[in-house]
Order: structure tokens, then C-alpha cells, then sequence
């Protein structure tokens, strides 16, 4: 693509800083040796990772002091204080090297800086929300962008005609239909940025942001046929070349969609295999996104898109497949690449904005833009709303489309494409390059900083934090399956019947190929909720100081203090994978994968005591039929110090009877029979 | 529907109670036949002729639920035997989209008919609480789907279910208080804040619904 390998590391800082290299060749014919030398100065050496490095240190020492002060953060945008940052820093460099060395280099950018952003946005994109709106999102991403481009451009190119730009400003129809092209698309990292600080609710988030992201297909193939078109002259296009770009936009879109889910498949397939080699799933995970991303950009597909559905398309298998630790790795460092990578990029484009000698001004170019963008974006949302209303089942009222045609945020990625561009064919180029400055600076600094008090003001529906409930996991489950069958009587096959055959299919074929059995056995998303509402339960409970089994007598042993049973407490037996805590001699001895191991031993600690203690009492119809038998009472070792599993080992009951439907084995059977085998003892008729 | 007159009243006359259009009318009624075999009435069996119902795991519960004296509003309680084609539009308007250019009175009115028949579905033995016994009956058929969940962590997954709503609806208990079951009240308040408005309905054929709603 044009996005051309341009220098992968940053231009050398080849004059103010540097210091002579003192090394001398030992040996060298005609001078003296120099003896051993007790301390050298080898910045070349070192330079390029070394100031990578510092540029990343200051990022992020600055995110350190912005936050020192709530009062500012609550009113400015982390984006906008970067920017300024960026400005400023750009300003000293100048000022120092009398040139400006650092720019955001769009090869940097779409290869290194971009791709986290993404990465993190499509894996934990709320998956569910996305389908459901995925026709809203792709009206606006495709027909929205396109037409923001033509407008914008005819627009701005009337306005030439009408002399009111500059006549130095060079620039034919497609000259004006390119630039359009580039500052149309509405930019992921920018709206991210703005928009998780404002909170507004996820419907328009997710539309706004879906569009952010899969607008990226549209703005490459404009972009290509553009440029191309402006490089063979206007006057050798044919038609055919029209319907080649009219194909290009669906082979670009789906081949980078099909990218991506290749790698998905590629990605959850591997990491049914990882059982033995826990530590490298992390890097799995993010290999083979990359590896998506790069292998899109290489055939000149929209790689964003292709790592957009990589994230979505793995995201089920994967956290099926890898380990608690793994997961948790996987989405801190996820958000930290990702978090990092935006702070860079919102410093750069403030550096880079300081290079005069990249940009020249023209008024009537710049404030038309300006206004242009704003307009059409407007006017584009308003008609495609009107028409995405007939066919929505929760139509968009006026206050969403006011929050949607505001926050088309125009970023980094408009920036990179206008560099890109060649001065020798576009001459206009510098005057873009500025006006495209103006843009971004306007709609992230402008924009950003008045979209909070707009929202406020709007009383636009905010997102509320629900805490995910059993009831409502068990409820959203029957309402899918009331409303299929509803269709189904009906006759009508609509969203909810395809989906339920999707489900269907995933269940039948895709989880067995791609999830490791023994997740793919109680794979179930009530189950789910379910154990990770009991961990947080059991965390929560244990953290504030209460015994987990007190009812049933058993008490970790001496612990007198409430400091000293945070520390050897049950959290930290829970935390650690496989400690040896547990109830049951069988479940020590039989060899078990460390997840296995740690969701038995919380298991029977739940069962065993959880509800118990803490509900004293309440629900007198649950105790009636407690399924699980209560652990003996057992004497209480007198050592202070860690339980470990020696002293648990040695005070568990002799063979409690087998209640637990978990997958706890007979002694002595192999670990190949089924855990379905045996029965569970049965329960007394409830009373209420 | 043929042009006759008296058909085309009754048409009027049904769009009036239930809401639906003249075009979603004579599709349904299409429908409704097509199930019944040409009979004026459905009963469970006609059910069966759905082949794509058979997959859902809580078929039982739905078919029931058109069955229902309370769904039909005739009675407090108990199942009919054989439902026409007004009952049969009574269930379906249940699934209608809410029009959100009503007042709030009427929506609210709406969104609290479409609870209503879920907490029906729960509550099989039309007491008006939801026991931990019909909870549990409804998980396990949740989960019937995967055979490799026992039957014992569907009953724990219902008791944890039915403390939550307990501490939803009740707060702090005594020691001794007992918490019989669910009520509506209760169930409304669980589902306050979320909108069931969203989630539950179905795209009927023509987009047009008139703005009613019983």
C-alpha cells in the first residue's frame, strides 16, 4: 500500500545531544595504544533504543503529573493536555536543534503505534452490543464516510471555483476529492480517547466507535483510488477504472474481514494446545493478531479491520482455552501497549505539528474545511438516522444523533495519510498538510473539551455500571430463547432466529474444534457468571475479615489478629493455583492441570461454607436442602503460621462422602473415566 | 381473509383490541392456519408441527405460556385447552415493539404487561411468587441444553439466583425471617433500570404498529 516502510526508528538526533565517539580502534596503524580506558561514552550504541525509550518515559511521566490534579482532569481531556504537551516539547526542540527532528512518521505509526489500539479495542469489544447494532455501524462507517468525502470535496473545490481559496493552492476536483477522502474518516484513537471519559451510554458508543473502526476500509480504497486516479491524471481515468474502485471497497473489506478471522481461527486453535506451555499463551495471542495485521497491510486489505474481527472472532475460545494467569496478562498488557501507544501518538502530533517548514497556511482552505466537516457530518447523520430509524427496533432519538455528529473526531490517522502523500504529483500538498493540522488539533482540543459539559447539558443517557447479577444473566438467556421461539411460531426468520442457529452452530462445531475439552464441557455462560459472581463473593468476604467455614468449626488455625489472617488467609490460598487447601484427600492426590486443580479447592470451599456464615439463616428454604455435606469438625492444629498443605492435609476428615458434582474421582480410577459415572447422593424433599 | 364484509369488520374489530395492523393481521392468520391445519382453534399438539421448536430448551414453558389462562386474561389461573385466533393475537401482542412516542404512563403500562408475562412463564403454579422451586425447575431447563452440567450446580445456581433477588428486594434479613418467593412487586424491582423494552420484542412483518397497547 502507500503506506510505504518508511524509516522504522526515528531520525537520529543527528546534531545537538550527540557527543563524540571517544573509542579509538586499539591497534590502529600510525597512533600510539591508548591504554585500558576505564569509562567510554558509546551514545551511538545505544542512541536509537535509548531515546525510544525516553520518549515513552516522558509520555508517561507526564500522564503521572496530569493526574495529579483531579480538578483538571475532570474538565480537559487526556488527549488534549498531550497534545499541548506535544506543542510544547516540539516548541524546545525547535528552539534547541533549529530544526524539528521528531515527527510522527507514518511508518512508525502504521506499524507500530496503531495496531495496539486496535488490537485491545476489538478484543474487548463488547461483542453482543456490536452484532446488535452492526447495521447501524456499517451504514454510517460505509455510506456515512463516502459521503463525507464527496461532499467535503466538491465542496471545498466549489469553493476554489468561487476564489475563495488561494489560487496558489493547486489542486484539482480529485486533488480537493482526495484531501476529502483523508479528512472525512472519523478516527478510532481519537474517539476512544474522548469518548471513555465522557461515558455516554453504550448504544451510542458502540456506534460511534463501531463506525470509527470499520470506516478504516472505506478510507483506504478512497484513499488508493484517489491517489492512483491523481497520479495517472484525470484526464487517462476510464470507466472501468470507476467499477475497479467500486470492487476494490468490497474486496478490501471482506479480504481484511477474512484475514482476520482466519487468524481468530488460527489463534483459538493454537491455544487448545497450550496446555503444557502456559507462558507463551500471552504471546500467542498477540503474534498472531499482529501477524493479522501485518499479513492485511502486506496484501493491501484494511488491517484494521482485519484485527478488529481477529479480536472478536478469538475472544470466546480463547479466554475458553488459557489459563486464569494468562488472561489476566493478556489484558493488562493489552491495555498498557494500547494506552501507551495513544499517549505517544497524541505527543507527536503535537510535535509534529511545530514543523513549519512541512505546512503552509491558506485561510480560505482552512476555515472552509472546518466548517464543511462540521456541516456534512451533520447533515450525513441526520439522513441516514431518518432512514436507520424505519428499520431499528430502539430508533435513535435527536439528542443521539447530536451526540454522533460531534463526536466525529478526526485524528492521527488523517494526519499519517496526508504525509504520505507526494508533493511532485499533489502540490498542494502543504496546504493540506496544515489545514489537516488545524482539523485535528480543532476536534480533539475544540471538540473534546466541550463534548462533557455538551453531554451534560443534553442529559444524554449515561452508561450505568451494572454489576452483572445472576438474575439478569438468567432472565437475558430465557428472553433469547422466548423470542426465538416466538419467531419460530410466527414463521418469520429474524434477527433472533439466526442467531440462535449461529449459536447452535458455534455449540455443535466450532467450540468442539476450537476449545479444549474440558472447558468446552461446562462451558456455559450462566455457569460462568455464576463462578465468577462466587469468586468475587468469596474474595470480597474473605478480604473483609470473615472465616470462610467458621459455621462448620473449621477455623484457620491461631489466627489472632485480623492483620495476620489477611495474610495467610483464604484469598491468598485461592490466588495461588493449586494450593493445597482442600477438603478432600482424592483431590490432592490425583494429578490435575493447575486450573482444574484451583477451580476444585474454590469450589468446595464455596459449597462448604460460603452462603452459609453470611446468610445466616435467611433463606431457611436453601439450608433445608443443602445438597453438600458439611465438612467435620476437626481439631485445630496449635501451629501459628502459613496453612499450607501439609497442615490441611493432615486435618481433613477421613474420606468425606462424595456430594460434590465437581470433578472430584473415586480414588483409584483413572483420570479417563468419565466424572459423569458416579452419583450424587439424593436430596431430601424440599419444605418451604 | 377473503374481501368479505364481515371478515374485514372482524379485522377492524381485531385491530382495535390488540393493536396490530391489517397486514400483520392477515399474516398471522395465514400463520395461525397453516399451524392449525385449517381448524378454528390450536391446541398444544399443533405445537409439535414446529420442527425448529423442538431445539429450544424451555419449549415446555413457552407453550404453556399461550396456553395460559392469565396470558389469555380469562382467569387467574389455569390452562386452556384450545386457543382461537383473538388468543392467539392477545399472546402475540405481547411481543410488539413499545412505540416511544407515548407518554411515560403508557409505556410504563406496556413495559409492565411484557413482565408480567415472563413472571407468568416463572411462576408455573400461578400462586403469584416465584419459589425456589420454580426457579430451580427454570434453570435446570436453561441448562438442559448442555448435558454435561449437573443437575446439582443448576440447583445451586438457582439458590444463588433467589438470594440475590432476596437481597434485591428484602435488603437485610433476621435470622429467622424466611423468603417465601418472588413476588411481582419483587420482579419489578429487579428489572427496574434495565430496559426490557430493548429485549423484548419481535419484528413483526410490516414495520407500521399502531400505537396501542393493552
Amino acid at each position: 500500500m502507500l503506506r510505504a516502510a518508511l524509516p522504522l526508528l526515528w531520525l537520529p538526533l543527528a546534531g545537538a545531544g550527540a557527543t563524540e565517539e571517544p573509542t579509538q580502534e586499539p591497534g590502529s596503524p600510525g597512533e600510539p595504544p591508548p591504554g585500558l580506558a576505564l569509562f567510554r561514552w558509546q551514545w551511538h550504541e545505544v542512541e536509537a533504543p535509548y531515546l525510544v525509550a525516553l520518549w515513552i518515559l516522558v509520555a508517561s511521566l507526564a500522564k503521572i503529573v496530569f493526574h495529579l490534579s483531579r480538578k483538571v482532569t475532570s474538565l480537559v481531556p487526556e488527549s488534549c493536555l498531550l497534545i499541548l504537551l506535544g506543542l510544547v516539547l516540539g516548541g524546545i526542540v525547535l528552539a534547541v536543534a533549529k530544526k524539528a527532528e521528531y515527527q510522527l512518521e507514518p511508518g512508525t505509526f502504521f506499524l507500530f503505534l496503531l495496531p495496539p489500539i486496535v488490537l485491545d479495542s476489538g478484543y474487548f469489544m463488547p461483542s453482543r452490543l456490536f452484532f446488535d447494532n452492526l447495521g447501524a455501524i456499517l451504514t454510517y462507517a460505509v455510506v456515512g464516510t463516502l459521503w463525507n468525502a464527496f461532499t467535503t470535496g466538491a465542496a471545498l473545490w466549489g469553493l476554489q471555483q468561487a476564489g475563495l481559496v488561494a489560487p496558489r493552492v493547486q489542486a484539482g476536483l480529485l486533488d480537493f476529492l482526495l484531501f476529502g477522502s483523508l479528512i472525512s474518516a472519523v478516527d478510532p484513537v481519537a474517539v476512544l480517547a474522548v469518548f471513555e471519559e465522557v461515558h455516554v451510554n453504550e448504544t451510542l458508543f458502540i456506534i460511534v466507535f463501531g463506525e470509527s473502526l470499520l470506516n478504516d476500509a472505506v478510507t483506504v480504497v478512497l484513499y488508493k483510488v484517489c491517489n492512483s486516479f491523481v497520479e495517472m491524471g484525470s484526464a487517462n481515468v476510464q470507466a472501468t477504472d470507476y467499477l475497479k474502485g467500486v470492487a476494490s471497497l468490497f474486496v478490501v473489506s471482506l479480504g481484511g474481514a477474512a484475514v482476520g478471522l482466519v487468524f481468530a481461527f488460527l489463534l483459538a486453535l493454537t491455544t487448545r494446545f497450550t496446555k503444557r506451555v502456559r507462558i507463551i499463551e500471552p504471546l500467542l495471542v498477540f503474534l498472531l493478531a499482529y501477524a493479522a495485521y501485518l499479513t492485511a497491510e502486506m496484501a493491501s486489505l484494511s488491517a484494521i479491520l482485519a484485527v478488529t474481527m481477529c479480536g472478536l472472532g478469538c475472544k470466546k475460545y480463547v479466554e475458553a482455552n488459557i489459563s486464569h494467569k494468562s488472561r489476566t496478562a493478556v489484558k493488562y498488557t493489552m491495555k498498557t501497549l494500547a494506552s501507551c501507544a495513544e499517549t505517544i501518538i497524541f505527543m507527536l502530533l503535537g510535535i509534529s505539528a511545530v514543523d513549519s517548514s512541512k505546512w503552509a497556511w491558506d485561510s480560505g482552505l482552512v476555515l472552509g474545511t472546518l466548517f464543511f466537516i462540521l456541516f456534512f457530518r451533520a447533515l450525513g447523520v441526520v439522513l441516514q438516522t431518518w432512514v436507520l430509524n424505519q428499520f431499528r427496533l430502539v430508533p435513535l432519538d435527536k439528542i443521539d444523533q447530536v451526540v454522533m455528529s460531534y463526536g466525529g473526531l478526526r485524528g492521527a490517522v488523517a494526519f499519517a495519510l496526508v504525509i504520505l502523500l507526494d508533493r511532485t504529483k499533489i502540490p498542494a500538498k502543504d496546504y493540506f498538510v496544515a489545514t489537516t493540522i488545524v482539523v485535528v488539533f480543532f476536534t480533539v482540543i475544540v471538540q473534546g473539551l466541550t463534548i462533557k459539559p455538551l453531554v451534560k447539558w443534553l442529559k444524554v443517557k449515561r452508561s450505568e455500571h451494572h454489576k452483572p447479577t445472576l438474575n439478569q444473566e438468567l432472565h437475558e438467556h430465557t428472553f433469547d430463547h422466548i423470542l426465538a421461539a416466538v419467531e419460530d411460531v410466527v414463521g418469520h426468520h429474524g434477527y433472533h432466529y439466526w442467531r440462535d442457529r449461529w449459536e447452535q452452530f458455534d455449540k455443535k462445531y466450532l467450540s468442539q474444534l476450537l476449545m479444549r475439552r474440558s472447558a468446552y464441557r461446562i462451558r456455559d455462560q450462566i455457569w460462568d457468571v455464576y463462578y465468577r459472581l462466587n469468586i468475587r463473593d468469596a474474595i470480597s468476604f474473605v478480604d473483609q475479615g470473615g472465616h470462610v467455614l467458621s459455621s462448620t468449626g473449621l477455623t484457620l488455625p491461631s489466627m489472632p489478629s485480623r492483620n495476620s489472617v489477611a495474610e495467610t488467609s483464604v484469598t491468598n490460598l485461592l490466588r495461588e493455583s493449586g494450593s493445597g487447601a482442600c477438603l478432600d484427600l482424592q483431590v490432592i492426590d490425583t494429578v490435575r492441570s493447575g486450573r482444574d486443580r484451583e477451580d476444585a479447592v474454590m469450589h468446595h470451599l464455596l459449597c462448604g461454607g460460603l452462603y452459609k456464615p453470611r446468610y445466616r439463616g435467611a433463606l431457611r428454604c436453601v439450608q433445608a436442602h443443602a445438597s453438600y455435606p458439611l465438612p467435620q469438625p476437626v481439631q485445630r492444629r496449635s501451629c501459628p503460621g502459613r496453612v499450607g498443605r501439609g497442615t490441611w492435609q493432615s486435618t481433613c476428615p477421613q474420606r468425606p462422602p462424595r456430594l460434590c458434582p465437581w470433578t472430584c474421582r473415586q480414588a483409584g480410577t483413572k483420570a479417563s473415566r468419565p466424572w459423569r459415572a458416579w452419583h450424587p447422593r439424593p436430596v431430601p424433599r424440599p419444605h418451604l | 381473509m377473503g374481501a368479505t364484509h364481515s371478515a374485514s369488520e372482524e379485522v377492524r374489530e381485531l385491530e382495535g383490541k390488540t393493536g396490530f395492523s391489517s397486514d400483520q393481521i392477515e399474516q398471522l392468520h395465514r400463520r395461525f392456519k397453516h399451524l392449525s391445519g385449517d381448524q378454528p382453534t390450536i391446541r398444544k399438539e399443533n405445537f409439535n408441527n414446529i420442527p425448529d421448536l423442538e431445539l429450544n430448551p424451555i419449549r415446555s414453558k413457552i407453550v404453556r405460556a399461550f396456553f395460559d389462562n392469565r396470558n389469555l386474561r380469562k382467569g387467574p389461573s389455569g390452562l386452556a385447552d384450545e386457543i382461537n385466533f383473538e388468543d392467539f393475537l392477545t399472546i402475540m401482542s405481547y411481543f410488539r415493539p413499545i412505540d416511544t412516542t407515548m407518554d411515560e404512563e403508557r409505556v410504563q403500562l406496556c413495559r409492565k404487561e411484557k413482565l408480567r408475562f415472563l413472571f407468568h412463564m416463572y411462576d408455573s403454579d400461578s400462586d403469584g411468587r416465584i419459589t425456589l422451586e420454580e426457579y430451580r425447575n427454570v434453570v435446570e431447563e436453561l441448562l438442559s441444553g448442555n448435558p454435561h452440567i449437573e443437575k446439582g450446580s443448576a440447583r445451586s445456581i438457582a439458590d444463588g439466583a433467589m438470594m440475590e433477588a432476596a437481597s434485591v428486594c428484602v435488603g437485610r434479613m433476621e435470622p429467622d425471617q424466611v423468603y417465601e418467593g418472588i413476588t411481582f412487586d419483587d420482579f419489578l424491582k429487579i428489572w427496574q433500570g434495565i430496559d426490557i423494552e430493548t429485549k423484548m420484542h419481535v419484528r413483526f412483518l410490516n414495520m407500521e404498529t399502531i400505537a396501542l397497547c393493552h
